[in-house]
Order: structure tokens, then C-alpha cells, then sequence
């Protein structure tokens, strides 16, 4: 008989219960406020005395109304049909609700229950699989979705029946096995996973190395994400946070993108459903809403569920994985996620971490991250995870508890920068204090080597000096002006101003400029580097400025032209021209 | 809010504290009134049959043996069009002395809409004000809050943006407002006629300060009745939000609540998000849009309250003096609307995006060049034109007694790239360059 709990307490969204049974840690249980019934999660025990934090408002909740406990913890259900659906962080379908305002208690189911799947059989009768093995798969959105094997069931599994090739619902029989106990288990399209358990069942976890191209020259030339990587965005508000994880999710090289809008604006959310359904992914030619799914807990929904989005949206991320597909995660931000614990923690009495957090935040952080990552399957397959989150470090200081402990753990790290974004200079990453740690992997240049070139690598680490040099000489003509300098010190700075400028800035609202195939990078980057190898004349400073200036606004209508299209060749010509006007011939 | 005859009447109460009390009660729901000698109370807390009540004018001689009554219900507001040109107090009760408003009666800091159910904000609302049209468009359904010193005229600003925006409903929820300052809005609103679109709630600083908590949740819930019910363009005027935040920080300090960073609570940023949220652009033509004043302490925007309103809200705006030209300015740097792009070069001229990002480079060029100056390092010819061109765009555009729309805007600043500089200098796309630059 299910647990049941009497109200003895309410702080805000957090009630205490007196409970007559079993409860876990996490489990989940229903209040009852009239008709409506109020989703909440165990928190902490004492004794007979249960807190929860409640998922919705307590408004008007009273002492002595009933919890029904559901015997499970907070989980997720996951089949065929998420594929560009919009879910709350509890993974209730938000466009099966009814109205314009959100109805307390009102839960939906996440997939279709009458909707037909072609199923095409992989295994057959007779065939002895192992845990998660492909058993069948469908296709959704012209994505290839495997049915497996429960995840919480464990050993060898014989096949006794597998259906064969046809429409089926989700909750169909598709194949019935049995386990090394001779019990015998109905397989549907249907899977339920608990979301705060990562999902391990993979054979291997190897050091990820194939770049993900993601369209950003700051990101793909500059500091490389890779498939299964994990990366951050720190950055004070205005930015371009928002901007930047935008196009990297509207570009990124991946077959399934997960959005966790975890505590941010509606209205940014709004723009995805706006623009995603008409927005074309570049490297299928297909629909950008048809591989995206939204876990949207915008930034006045109820606490608790910010804190369960995050875990909702990587559970949906791990079963994509199992298929063997490589899936792209994105979380802004994670910092909203760090306040729903502390606010939580705070209401629970607990003695304060640095900034007020919960002490165990760093753990929090890094259990999370840890989950995203590259694997190989028990068949030999691979998938991924990536995971860029994005944090909003409270007045833009970088040395606080969630900056720091994100810090520990992402490989990545793309510091967003108020000065250039003053400057509008974006997207505003700083060059200088960004990182790949990818960058160092043997195995990704290896992977480099064979997929762009092999002075690539050189090529790129000669723009991070370039860069960091020229920052020391705009300092130094700060300090002893235009003519305490050699002129070519200016001519250094200059080619360092053509590398920020045609390289790093871009355009993300400009069609043509907001996204550059790799092989357009290739090109843009030889350029520049081509440049930057030039010995030019000049006689004073001034000459430099001008010559340069105008050299930037051909290499920038140069990035604005369509790639190799007549304009472009057009550009390249006159820049041709403007480099030998200049050039000192060595020959 | 007199009790009524059946319902019971708690005359002991355990503890006072300067904002709350707390007593036994039973049957008692979460966040109901309840009234304490007459002043009005909520629950905040309860741990067993003890509840504890914040009481909105402050405790000052509430006795012991003091009468509580607890009203079944929540803080509401009775809506209809009735609402319209009156001024209310925090609890939604008449200071105008006009009649009390008869209506729906319902509960004030109600649900968020369902983000599936928004629109995307994609109407430009002109203010005339180059420093916001030009450079940081606002959108209807969009939140945006002036970042200003407590000496800065937001309050003008802001007002003259209500008159001239083009809005069905205007609604002033005035948190800790001065007497001058509620008078001189009065004023502007009547002597613009424009009293019968004007709803105001207001708490100076006369009032309680805890009332203040009130005032947003008012507000907007007269603001969801006119864009709701009546598919109305509503604009909402909220001055000033560190004065709520101040007020937020008074109840969870009474409380016992660990504070946070500036001794703001924990919960602050959502405490904030719920109200800026309320923006919003309804599928059936009405909108919410919220221009909020928060008030900065020394220009430092990395005090809580302003860094946590910057992550909310999409952009913010900056008052600053300049100098050169003697004016008040929006200022180009720290100035940002998030969501211009949804109408400049759509619903205004195509160049405006182009034309706007090569005026603020070009005006930071100029902020280089007066470091150099003041450094005493001698200046290019560029620089001096950079000067030049700063002074111009500061006067003509930047300052906030420019009345213009937005194509005259545009011209005007290309006039001034034409006088200034030559054509690589501005770094825009050819075609634009070929079209305007005459």
C-alpha cells in the first residue's frame, strides 16, 4: 500500500510531512489541495517527519492535507515522439495543456499514445542480446530511433519473439525475451528512467577527439569543441550568451540538440519556437525544429522544477546516446540551476557554502558534467554527448562557487567579455583567457591532421600569440602613445586587429556571416595567416591605420559575400591587389 | 475587508517581531490575508497549527492580545474597466477619493503563461528618444529597466516614454516613490489628457515599506485584465525596483533567512523574474510591456539588485551626463535592447542595424581618442575627427530631448558619417553605402 503523508509544515515551496510508511530520498509523492494535486519531491527525512520540495505554488495549501507517496523517484518516460516537443522541466508536454496560463497540478503526458511507428525488427527469434541491445528501430523525423532492451534489466537476454515489420503504438509488444532466470519480459517502444541515476550502460568511455563543427569560427578555429566534449559560456549579462548558444545549437554538426532553458527568459525560448521550425539545419538541408527538443523551465516557473529540468534534459540526452546517435545538450544556465539549490538549502536550514550555496555544490556540478561524454556501446557503436552550459556569474566576477567549480570540469571554456561586447566586438569571447583542452589531445590532432591539414594546428596556435601579442602593444601605445613605439610594432598590432576582426568577429545575424563551414574557415585562416607572413612598407603609423582599415573592410565584405560566389572571387581580388600594393618584394 | 460573523477571531498571539507575528491557528492555507487589529497580514510560514504572518504597515502597537482574522483568500484585485484613470494604493484600494471599483475580483500574482502559448514580441514601440529608438529598440511584450543614479531624471524619461509610446493602457506601480514624484506624474498624465488610459498604484515613501511588495503583483494583474480580457497594448511603469528588493530584503531578514550576496535573499533573482515574466505578447494582440527604473548606488551595476535584474530582463538602459554637451544622454555602450533585432531593419529601414553598430564603434573610436587626450599623447587626424563626430552624435541623437522618428534618426546619422569620414572608415555593407551615403 502506497505511503501517505499529512502536512505539518509549509515555508514557501518547501512542506514538511508526517508519514505513516516507507519513504525514499527523491521519491516523488502527490498533495492534495482540493482537486488539484501537487507533484513533490523528498528532500530530507527525519524521523516520521518528511520535507519536500514542492514542484508548484503552496498557495492556500494547508496543515493536515494529504501526500500520496508514488513509490519511485523523479523520472522521465522516453520513446519515439519527443523529437520537436516543447517540455517543462518535469517533462510534461507544454503544448498539450490547455489555456494560455499554466494550471497548477495540470501534468501531461510526454509522447503519443495512438500514434503508429514503422518498426523494422534487428534481431530475431532465437538471438541471445545483451542489456540495452537494439531490438528494433523506427524512424522519427527521418532519424534512425532504436527500441531497446529495458535499461534496468541486467545479463543475457534470449529472444523468444520479436514482431515483425509493421505500425505499431508505443505501448505494443514488440518482442517478449527472456532473462538468464527463464522470466520472461514484454519489451514495448517504452522506457522510464529515474532522472537524477546516470545511465551507464555503455562499454567504454574513451577521451573524445572528432571535432564538432559548429559554424563559430571563435569556437571551431580558435578554441575546437569535439563530439562528447563538454564546454561553458561564462559570461555577465549583455554579453551575448544567449546569442552565442543559439548558433551554436542552430549549427552544430549533431543529429539531436536538447535545449534546457533552466530558469531564463521566456521570451528567449519563444525565439526558438519561433525561428527553429523555419530555420534549415546546414548539414542535412532538413527542418531545425525536426532534431531539437526544448526542456523549457523559464525563469518564473516554479523553483524546484529549474532544478529537475537540467536532470530531465540529460536523461532524454543519455537514451539518444544509446542509439548510437551524437546528441548536443545545451543548459543556460547553469547558474539559475546552483540558485534553485540554494534556495532550497537555505529554506532547509543548512549551513551555507561560499556565497550562501550548498557545500556540495562542486560535487553537483561535476556529477553533471560527468554524465555528457563519447562512448562506445556494448555492440561496437558510438555515441555522444556534448554539454555546453552556459553560467551567469553574479556581477560578472569570475571567481565565484559556480564559475569556479564549472571551471574544475569542463574542458572548454569560452569567457565572455564586457569589454568587447562594449566594443561590439562579438561574439565577445576573449581570445586570451579562452581555452580547448582539446586542443592538446593527441588523438584530436591526429584526427585534424586527416580531416583539415596538418599545419592547421600551428596555424592556429600562431593567431593565439599574434593575438596575445598584439594585446601587449595596444597597452603599450596606451602608455607611451602612437609615436613612443616603432612603427612596426603598429604594423604587429594591426595584423593582431585583422586576425580579431575577420576571424573572431562575427556576424551572427547576418545569413551569410552567422555560420562558416569548415572548409570557408580553412580559406579565412590562410588568408589571414598569408597576411600576417607579409613584410609591408610603411612610413608612419598613420599610413599603417589606413592601410590596415581598409584591409579589414574588404576581408569584412569578403565574410558578408556568399562563399566562392562572383562577389566573393570579387573581394579575394581586390584584397590581392591591396596586399601588393604595400608588399615588399623579396624577390 | 471587515470579518464576517462566522469567522473565528485568534486573540493571542506568541510573537512579535518588527515585520511579522505569529500565532495558532488552524485551517489556515498558505500566502491567505488575514487581518491583526485591522492592519492586513499574510501567511508566510506555518510549522504545525503556529503561523506566522507578515504584516504589510509594520507591527508598531500590535498587542498580544491584538484581534486576527484570517480572510480565506489571498491579496486580489477587483478588475473591469473601471480601473482606468484612477489612482490606488497597495491593496488596490482607491486614494484618488473616487468610488471603490466594482469587478472580477481576482487573486494578484497569478500563473505564468505558458511559454508555448507566447508570441514573439515584434512590434516597435517609438519613443522619439534616438538613444532608445536608434541604437536600443524596444519591442512590445519586452522588460526593460533604466539603470540610473537616484539623481538621474528616469522618472522624467520614463514619462515622457509612456506619453509618447503608442499604448492602449498605461500602469504605474510606484514602489517607495517620493510625494514629489507621484505629483509629477499625476501631473503629466493629466495635462496630457491622457488620465482615462492611466491606472496607478502607488506607495511613497510615506507608506509602509513592506506594502511595496504588493505594488508589482497590482499592477500587472490590472495589466493581464486590459491585455487578456481586452486585447489591449499595455504598458507597465515600474519606479523603482530597489525599492521592492529593499523591501524583499526587510521580510527574509525578519525571517531568519540566510542572506545572499549584498545581503539580498537568496531567492531574489526569482523573486524578480516572476514579475519582469509578466511581460508578454499574447497570440490574440495584446501585450505587457514592463519599463522598470532600478536605481543604482554609486553607478555599481554588480550590486545584486541590478545584476540580477540584467539577467532577467532583456537589456537595460543608462542615463549619464555628458559633459561635452552639457545633456543628459542614453548611453551607447552600456545601453542594450535584446530584442531590437526583432524590428530594426524589419518593421524600420534595412541599413538601421548596419547604421546603428558603426555609429557606437565609431563613438567608442572617439572615447579612445579622448583617453589619448587626456593622457596628453598627441592626436591623428582620424582622432580629431572621431572628436568631432562624438560631440555631433551626442547632441543630436544621444540626447534625451531628441524628438525624431526613426528614419529622420537614420539620415542624421549618416549626414554625419558623410561629414566626418570617408567610406572605409565606416565599415558598413556596400549596398547600404551606395543607397544612403549622399
Amino acid at each position: 500500500m502506497a505511503t501517505i503523508g499529512t502536512v505539518s509544515g509549509v515555508i514557501a515551496n518547501m512542506v514538511t510531512l508526517v508519514v505513516d510508511g516507507p519513504v525514499a530520498q527523491n521519491e516523488i509523492c502527490y498533495i492534495s489541495i482540493g482537486d488539484e494535486k501537487l507533484m513533490a519531491e523528498v528532500i530530507k527525512v527525519v524521523g516520521a517527519n518528511v520535507y519536500v520540495q514542492v514542484f508548484e505554488s503552496t498557495r492556500g495549501l494547508k496543515i493536515g492535507a494529504k501526500a500520496e507517496f508514488t513509490g519511485h523517484m523523479l523520472e522521465v518516460t522516453l520513446g519515439p515522439g519527443m523529437l520537436s516537443h516543447n517540455y517543462d522541466g518535469l517533462q510534461n508536454d507544454l503544448d498539450k495543456m490547455d489555456g494560455v496560463f499554466l494550471r497548477r497540478g495540470q501534468y501531461t503526458f510526454p509522447l503519443d499514445k495512438k500514434r503508429k511507428w514503422h518498426f523494422v525488427p534487428l534481431v530475431k527469434a532465437g538471438d541471445v542480446v545483451g542489456e540495452s541491445a537494439w531490438l528494433g528501430q523506427v524512424e522519427e523525423n527521418f532519424q534512425p530511433l532504436k527500441i531497446m532492451v529495458p535499461f534496468e534489466l541486467k545479463g543475457k537476454f534470449k529472444i523468444k519473439s520479436i514482431a515483425p515489420e509493421g505500425d505499431y503504438a508505443i505501448y505494443d509488444t514488440v518482442a517478449v525475451i527472456t532473462d538468464d532466470n527463464g522470466n520472461e519480459h514484454n519489451v514495448n517502444m517504452v522506457q522510464k528512467w529515474p532522472v537524477k541515476k546516470a545511465m551507464t550502460n555503455y562499454r567504454l568511455k574513451p577521451r573524445p577527439f572528432k571535432l564538432l563543427e559548429t559554424g563559430v569560427r571563435v569556437i571551431d578555429t580558435v578554441n575546437p569543441i569535439v563530439e562528447g566534449g563538454t564546454g561553458f559560456i561564462p559570461g555577465p549579462f549583455g554579453t551575448g550568451k544567449t546569442v552565442l548558444q543559439h548558433a551554436i545549437s542552430k549549427q552544430a554538426e549533431a543529429d539531436i540538440v536538447i535545449m534546457a532553458a533552466c530558469g531564463e527568459r521566456a521570451n528567449e525560448v519563444v525565439e526558438i519556437f519561433t525561428e527553429f521550425p523555419e530555420l534549415v539545419d546546414p548539414h542535412t538541408g532538413r527542418k531545425l525544429m525536426e532534431r531539437t527538443i526544448i526542456i523549457a523551465n523559464t525563469s518564473n516557473m516554479p523553483v524546484a522544477a529549474r532544478e529537475a529540468s537540467v536532470y530531465t534534459a540529460m536523461t532524454i540526452a543519455e537514451y539518444y546516446r544509446a542509439m548510437g546517435l551524437k546528441v548536443l545538450l545545451m543548459a543556460d544556465s547553469t547558474s539559475r540551476w546552483a540558485q534553485a539549490l540554494r534556495e532550497m538549502s537555505n529554506r532547509m536550514e543548512e549551513l551555507p557554502g561560499p556565497d550562501a550555496f550548498p557545500m556540495d555544490l562542486s560535487a553537483i556540478i561535476s556529477n553533471f558534467y560527468g554524465r555528457a561524454g563519447y562512448v562506445e556501446l556494448y555492440n561496437g557503436k558510438t555515441g555522444s554527448i556534448t554539454f555546453i552550459g552556459t553560467v551567469s556569474p553574479a556581477g560578472g566576477n569570475l571567481k565565484e562557487p559556480v564559475t569556479e567549480n564549472t571551471k574544475k570540469v569542463a574542458r572548454c571554456f569560452y569567457a565572455l567579455e564586457q569589454e568587447r561586447a562594449d566594443k561590439k566586438r562579438y561574439p565577445a569571447v576573449n581570445p586570451i583567457e579562452s581555452y580547448s583542452k582539446y586542443l592538446e589531445y593527441p588523438e584530436f590532432k591526429e584526427y585534424i591532421d586527416s580531416r583539415i591539414n596538418s599545419e592547421w594546428l600551428d596555424k592556429v596556435n600562431e593567431i593565439k600569440t599574434r593575438l596575445q601579442r598584439g594585446k601587449e602593444i595596444a597597452e603599450q601605445i596606451n602608455i607611451l602613445g602612437d609615436d613612443g613605439v616603432p612603427v612596426d610594432y603598429h604594423v604587429v598590432f594591426w595584423k593582431s586587429e585583422l586576425i580579431d576582426f575577420v576571424v573572431l568577429q562575427q556576424d551572427a545575424f547576418d545569413e551569410i556571416d552567422a555560420v562558416t563551414p569548415l572548409e570557408r574557415q580553412e580559406e579565412i585562416l590562410d588568408e589571414v595567416i598569408d597576411i600576417c607572413h607579409t613584410d609591408f612598407d610603411f612610413d608612419n603609423f598613420v599610413e599603417v591605420m589606413d592601410y590596415f582599415k581598409r584591409m579589414i573592410n574588404v576581408c569584412k565584405q569578403m565574410n558578408y559575400s556568399p562563399y566562392k560566389s562572383d562577389k566573393y572571387y570579387e573581394y579575394k581580388r581586390q584584397l590581392a591587389d591591396l596586399v601588393a600594393e604595400k608588399r615588399i618584394n623579396n624577390k | 475587508m471587515a470579518a464576517k460573523a462566522f469567522q473565528k477571531i485568534y486573540t493571542k498571539i506568541n510573537q512579535i517581531t518588527k515585520a511579522t507575528c505569529a500565532l495558532k491557528a488552524t485551517g489556515v492555507g498558505n500566502d491567505e490575508l488575514a487581518t491583526v487589529n485591522g492592519k492586513l497580514a499574510q501567511v508566510v510560514k506555518m510549522v504545525g497549527d503556529e503561523v506566522t504572518l507578515q504584516v504589510f504597515e509594520g507591527t508598531e502597537g500590535i498587542p498580544t492580545n491584538a484581534e486576527v482574522v484570517f480572510l480565506g483568500k489571498s491579496p486580489t484585485l477587483k478588475v473591469s474597466e473601471q480601473l482606468a484613470g484612477r489612482f490606488f494604493n497597495a491593496f488596490g484600494e482607491p486614494i484618488d477619493g473616487g468610488p471603490e471599483i466594482e469587478g472580477t475580483e481576482v487573486e494578484i500574482g497569478g500563473p505564468s503563461v505558458n511559454p508555448v502559448r507566447r508570441k514573439q514580441p515584434s512590434e516597435l514601440i517609438a519613443t522619439g528618444i534616438a538613444g532608445i529608438d536608434l541604437n536600443n529598440t524596444l519591442v512590445s511584450g519586452q522588460k526593460i529597466p533604466f539603470f540610473a543614479d537616484p539623481d538621474q531624471p528616469f522618472n522624467q524619461v520614463m514619462a515622457n516614454v509612456a506619453m509618447r509610446a503608442q499604448t492602449d493602457k498605461i500602469i504605474l506601480g510606484g514602489m517607495g516613490m517620493t510625494n514629489d514624484d507621484y505629483l509629477y506624474f499625476k501631473n503629466v498624465f493629466s495635462n496630457a489628457g491622457a488620465l482615462d488610459r492611466i491606472v496607478s498604484f502607488v506607495n511613497t515613501t510615506e507608506n509602509p515599506p513592506v506594502e511595496r511588495l504588493l505594488i508589482p503583483d497590482m499592477a500587472l494583474t490590472a495589466a493581464e485584465y486590459f491585455a487578456v480580457e481586452k486585447n489591449e497594448k499595455v504598458l507597465v511603469l515600474l519606479t523603482d525596483m530597489t525599492s521592492y528588493a529593499d523591501a524583499l530584503a526587510i521580510v527574509s531578514n525578519r525571517m531568519d533567512q540566510i542572506p545572499s550576496k549584498d545581503s539580498m535573499p537568496g531567492s531574489l533573482y526569482s523573486d524578480l523574474a516572476k514579475i519582469y515574466e509578466k511581460a508578454v505578447q499574447f497570440p490574440s494582440g495584446g501585450s505587457i510591456t514592463i519599463i522598470a527604473v532600478t536605481t543604482l548606488s554609486g553607478g555599481d551595476i554588480t550590486h545584486a539588485v541590478p545584476d540580477n535584474t540584467g539577467y532577467i530582463t532583456e537589456g537595460q538602459l543608462f542615463l549619464r551626463r555628458d559633459s561635452d554637451i552639457g545633456k543628459v544622454i542614453v548611453d551607447p555602450f552600456r545601453s542594450l535592447s535584446r530584442l531590437k533585432q526583432l524590428v530594426a531593419g524589419k518593421k524600420t529601414r534595412k541599413d538601421h542595424p548596419q547604421v546603428m553598430n558603426a555609429a557606437v564603434r565609431l563613438y567608442a573610436d572617439a572615447a579612445n581618442a579622448k583617453t589619448k587626450l587626456e593622457n596628453g599623447f598627441d592626436l591623428t587626424d582620424y582622432d580629431e575627427r572621431t572628436l568631432a563626430f562624438a560631440k555631433d552624435y551626442s547632441g543630436r541623437l544621444l540626447a534625451i530631448d531628441v524628438n525624431l522618428n526613426t528614419t529622420e534618426m537614420l539620415d542624421v546619422t549618416w549626414g554625419l558619417f558623410k561629414k566626418y569620414f570617408r567610406k572605409e572608415e565606416v565599415n558598413i555593407k556596400k549596398e547600404f553605402v551606395d543607397e544612403y551615403w549622399k
